[in-house]
This record gives structure tokens, sequence and C-alpha cells, in this order.
């Protein structure tokens, strides 16, 4: 498997969906919303059964995340803001895995530029103006990141070493490696706590038409679009699938094929280390030791749901995000743990996968 | 550095390594049976984390061991159906359900541990061991090798067991054609569906045992999140041992012998940053694969549904 992408008809599915007559195209939209909004119901109901089961009124529950993440005004910036990252960590995915590269180290490359840009920003707006401060800490991100998945990159590419293990294992290297920094090294000596720094509110990256989404959902915006575009669209694409698709046919066709797996590889961690360097510089303002979000493992199913299409990406992440923003204040306003939400995730994305396998199945049947 | 080598050093070390080997060793043994077949259970983290969930549980509402081990065994069981039935005769992604399934873990297992556990926090006593005849009492070693909890010597039995199927039987043979070779299996009139299936249970059972042996033996607690990536390192050890249960045997040992680092060097007096300790067991898989450039040999239909006719 992890020689080879997903089925080859995810290859094709961003270019049919948008090559066809409008009325064909609304008509998949109206299914692909019911295919949506099914299982959607499907899931709430185990997990009103079990929030009920637990003494906690679901109706109130639910309707509690969707006021929060979605409807309360404050609410839905808090949603958005946190949709750029997990974008950009979809960009990053859907990446890695046309060119049928398995990249499971998301997190930790995350982490890793996460923690880049918060040893980084602070020191650099001492000594120039914001903008350029900003954009040079989140390259010396990307930067970290990549070279995070260097040794990963480099030993699938020349050793054939399967990633799968490898960017595992840097998973827990780079949460390790990431404490153990912010402890020895980047600890802010102001405070005991093992924290970094703190970027100042007034320094953090500027915010949208006076509202509190930062300029990072617009940046996330055109890196998925130009990754989605650029991998279906241009000669690089068509290589960089190709070599997903027949790592040997790619060879035969003169693909300098290592090279390629590193460029991909490389360019995938930078993305993700870009995403933890928007949540320190818009939102954050720091790191603290053993914050691990975890976010790269949930956006790792919701990219395959959306068939490795960076437009589906969108409705699925800004789902997740509204989910898991309302349910913060779910946790405290009724007691619920907020990591109850991952049972609606995971039931969620369990629907998903049966819904979509079985639409398949009756269209293939209906040709 | 002679006060390293102390018995007293030595023993912490030992048994320590065994002890945190033992659920690694069940999850690996799993897993791979698993992959051989030619499924990726991703999900393996999550059927640990049911496995110490309702093993405390049971163990701790009934007060034997015994039952909770049973309870976690079969509470993987169970995930391990659903993984079955979605993964092997439904054909869905593998990945998409293996972590969805863990998700559903993670936060039913948050949820139930805030509404029972939270406050009292009630943990188990310190299970019994049983010394091997004989064995136990070779001086240094004999104490700590071979005075462990009895799922220990399941495990290394389980290993041996396991090796003697791959090899010398039909249904090792089997288990082997799924994953490699399914039409070719299928052609010889055995069900390949049936086969997975099998191999899926197996690895949800030990899945959860080695989850239950994490909450009842390994901490006496069970706290949410607790399996922090066992799983992950199952999946690991079963890539890296190339369908050899020896391999994974080996393997479990030395990612124990470094988890149980941190202990042994506080005994002997020397204090590293625990981050770093921490980075052990990891680093060194990087370090062997650097250095001998190990290509696993997975299963060439890893990760790929079977339908019948379809090619």
């Amino acid at each position: 498997m992890p020689r080879e992408t997903p089925h080859p008809d995810s290859l094709t599915a961003g270019v049919v969906a948008s090559t066809g007559a409008w009325p064909r195209s609304l008509a998949k939209i109206g299914r692909g919303t019911a295919m949506t909004l099914g299982p959607l119901a499907l899931a709430l109901i185990p997990c009103g059964i079990v929030l009920l089961a637990t003494g906690v009124n679901p109706l109130a529950y639910y309707a509690l995340v969707v006021r929060q993440g979605l409807l309360n005004p404050i609410g839905v910036q808090e949603t958005v803001t946190q949709t750029a990252p997990l974008m950009l960590l979809g960009a990053s995915l859907i990446l890695s895995f046309r060119a049928g590269l398995w990249n499971l180290g998301v997190d930790g490359q995350f982490l890793l530029g996460a923690l880049a840009a918060a040893a980084a920003a602070p020191w650099l707006v001492g000594v120039m103006p914001d903008g350029p401060a900003l954009i040079l800490a989140m390259l010396i991100a990307m930067l970290a990141a990549a070279a995070w998945s260097l040794l990963p990159a480099w030993l699938r590419a020349h050793g054939g070493i399967n990633e799968i293990i490898t960017t595992l294992m840097m998973n827990f290297l780079g949460l390790s490696l990431v404490n153990l920094l912010i402890k020895l090294v980047f600890i802010d000596p102001a405070t005991t706590l093992p924290v970094t720094r703190t970027l100042a509110v007034a320094d953090r990256l500027p915010h949208l038409f006076g509202s509190t989404i930062d300029i990072g959902i617009i940046l996330a915006l055109v890196l998925l679009a130009a990754v989605h575009l650029g991998l279906t669209r241009t000669a690089w694409g068509l290589r960089v699938r190709l070599l997903g698709a027949n790592p040997r046919a790619a060879r035969h066709a003169g693909l300098p094929v290592p090279a390629m797996i590193l460029g991909a590889f490389l360019l995938s961690a930078a993305l993700a280390g870009l995403a933890g360097a928007i949540m320190v510089l818009g939102t954050l303002g720091n790191v603290r030791a053993d914050w691990d979000p975890g976010y790269g493992f949930t956006v790792i199913p919701l990219v395959f749901l959306a068939r490795l299409n960076g437009w589906a990406v969108i409705g699925f992440v800004f789902a997740f995000a509204m989910l898991s923003i309302g349910a913060q204040s779910a946790a405290i306003r009724l007691g619920v743990p907020q990591y109850f939400t991952f049972l609606l995730v995971g039931l969620l994305l369990l629907f998903l996968a049966l819904v979509d396998a079985l639409g398949q199945r009756a269209s293939r049947q209906g040709a | 550095m002679t006060a390293l080598f102390t018995p007293a050093f030595l023993s912490a070390l030992i048994g320590g390594a065994i002890a945190a080997a033992v659920p690694l060793l069940f999850a690996g043994l799993g897993e791979q049976m698993s992959e051989k077949t030619g499924v990726l259970n991703i999900g393996i983290e999550g059927m640990m984390l049911l496995g110490a969930y309702t093993g405390f549980l049971v163990a701790y509402d009934t007060n034997s061991l015994m039952l909770g081990f049973a309870a976690g065994g079969l509470a993987g069981l169970a995930l391990g159906a659903v993984m079955a039935l979605a993964c092997v005769r439904l054909g869905l992604n593998q990945i998409v359900i293996g972590i969805a399934l863990t998700l559903c873990v993670e936060g039913l297992t948050a949820l139930l541990f805030d509404r029972q556990f939270a406050a009292l926090y009630p943990s188990l006593p310190t299970p019994d061991t049983v010394a091997l005849p004989w064995l136990s009492r070779i001086p240094v070693l004999g104490p700590s090798l071979f005075t462990q909890h009895w799922l220990a010597d399941l495990g290394a039995l389980l290993c041996l067991l396991f090796s003697l199927l791959y090899r010398h039987s039909f249904l090792g043979l089997n288990l082997a054609a799924a994953g490699d070779k399914p039409a070719a299996l299928d052609a010889a009139g055995v069900d390949v569906l049936a086969t997975r299936t099998v191999a899926v249970l197996v690895c949800g059972l030990l899945a959860g045992i080695g989850g239950a042996y994490l909450s009842e033996v390994g901490s006496g607690v069970f706290v949410p999140f607790m399996t922090n990536g066992a799983g992950f390192i199952g999946i690991v050890l079963a890539m890296l041992a190339r369908g050899r249960p020896l391999g994974v045997f080996l393997g479990a040992l030395l990612f124990g012998a470094c988890l149980s680092m941190t202990t042994a060097l506080q005994v002997a007096g020397i204090n590293l940053p625990t981050d770093l300790i921490n980075m052990l067991p990891f680093a060194m898989v990087m370090l062997v694969l650097v250095v001998f450039g190990r290509r696993a040999s997975l299963p060439a239909a890893l990760g790929h549904a079977y339908q019948r006719g379809l090619r």
C-alpha cells in the first residue's frame, strides 16, 4: 500500500467535478449535501444516547455546540480562525498522498513549525518591522518543519524505507524534542512555567476588517487552492500524480523519482509547519511544553473522505473546527469533557465512509 | 560507571523492561497477523484504549484481574469486529476507519472516565507475579527476568505459537497469501474475507488484552488517552519485524528497555531530562533504520480491500 496512492478515481475527482455542466454539478452538490447530512444524523443518534445515559440533555448539548461554534458571532470567528491551520494541514496531506507518500508525521512537523515561529517571532519583532518579521518567522517555521522531515524523506527517496514507520517515529521524537527545547533553550525567563516567550498581541498577524479572524485564513485558502490547482491543472501536478499512481512508470518516463519524492515530502512538511506557525503567530502567541493538539491525526481521514480534493477539504475542516470550538464552550457550561467530540467526529467519519462506499457501489451498478 | 551495574539497577532495568514490553508485544503480535493478511489496522490504538478501560472497570468492580483481562480482550475483539465488518466485508478505507474507531474510543472513554472515576480516582492493588520454577532462582537475572505477571509468560508463549503457525501450518500460509496475493488464495478455494476477518479479530483480542494489562498491571489506574501511542508502536514493531513474531518480541523488549531506562537511571542516581530519555526508543529505531537501511517487506495487498473479480 505505501507505494501506491488511494483509488485512481480520486485522481480525477477534482477535474471531473469542475468540468460538469451546471445542472449536473447542481445535482452533484445536492447529492453531496445528502451524503453529508445523512451520516451526520446517523452519528448524532448514538452520541445522543451516550449523553442521555450520562445525564446530559443531548439536544441542549448539540444546540450549544452549534450556537457557540457557528451562530454566535465570536464563536464563528473563532471557528474560521481555527479552520486556517487545518486547511494548511489538509494541503500538506493532499500533496503527500497524491505523490504516494504516507506522511503521517504532520503532527510532529506542525509542532516543530509552531516552536520555530514561537522562538523566532518575539525576537524578530524587536529588530525589524512587524510585517517582515512575521513573514520571516513563517519562513523559519517552514524551514524547521521541512528539516524535521528530511530524514524520513531521504530514507524513503534513497533507501526505499517505509515512511509510515519513520514519520510515526518522528512524531514521538518531535513532541519530546519540542518539550526539551522549550525547557532548556527557549523558556521565557520571566516565568517558571515551561513556555516560550509570548508574542505581544499587537505584534501578531493582522486581523481582517475589525474581526478577530487573522489573515492566516487568506494565506491558507490561497495555498490550499495553489496546491489543489497545481496538482490537478499543471504539468508539475501530473508528474506528482504519476509518481503517486505508479512510481515504476514514473521512472520509465524519465522522471527524477528520488528528487521528486524529496521535494514533495519537504513541501508537504513545510505546509504542516506553516500551519503551526499560523496558530502561534495569529492566536496563541507562544508554545507551552506538552502542547500537542494532534490535528493532523483528524485531518488525515478528512482528506481521504474529500478524495484528496482541495475544495471538499475546506468543508470538512470547517465542520471539524466548528465542532471543536463549540465543544470547548459546551465543556465549560454543561460539564461534558471537550474530548467527547472525538466520539462524534469518529462516528461521523465512520458513517461518511460507509455512505460514500454504498453510494459508489450504487452508482457502479447503475452505470 | 560502576554504580550502573549493581544488581539493584539491573533488576529494575530488566523488570521494568519486561513490564513495559508486554502490552507492546501483544499489540505488535496482533497487528502483525492483521498486516500479514493485508489489513493495516490503525484502529489498534483505540482497541488498546477500550481494552484498558473495560479491563480496569471490570477488574475494579469484580476484584478479579482475570475477569478484567477477559473483558478487555472481549472489548478489543468487539471493536475488531467493527473494523472487520467495515474494512474487510464492506471494503472501506482502512486508514479512515482505523482513525475513526480510535477517535470514537478516545471520546467515549474520556466522557466515561469523567463521569465514573474523575472524582474518586480509584486504583487497583499491585498484582501478583509468578516466579517460574528454577529459572527465577538464577542470581541477578532470575528474580527480575522470570518473576513477572503471568501475561508476560503468555506473551512469550504466543510468540512461539505464532512462529509455528506462520511457518508450519496451512492456516499460516493462508494468512500470508491473503495479504500477498488474495486472488490466488481465492482461486485455491479459501475464503479471503474470512481469513482476513479472523486475523483482524485476533488482532482486536490481543490489543484489548494488551490494553487491559496497561491499566490493570502497568499502572493500576485508568486515565483518558493512557495508551499514549502504544498502538502506533505496535504498528511500527509489526512493520519492522517482517512478518516474524520473534522480531516483534525483540522489538518490544528493546522498546521496553528504553522505556524503563527512565526509572532505572533514577535508581542509579543519574538525572537526565525525562524528555531526552523519552526520545531514546524512537531514536533507536531511527538509528537502526539509518544504519542498516532496513526495508520493511510489506505484504503486496496491504491496505487494499479484496473484491472478487475486481482487478
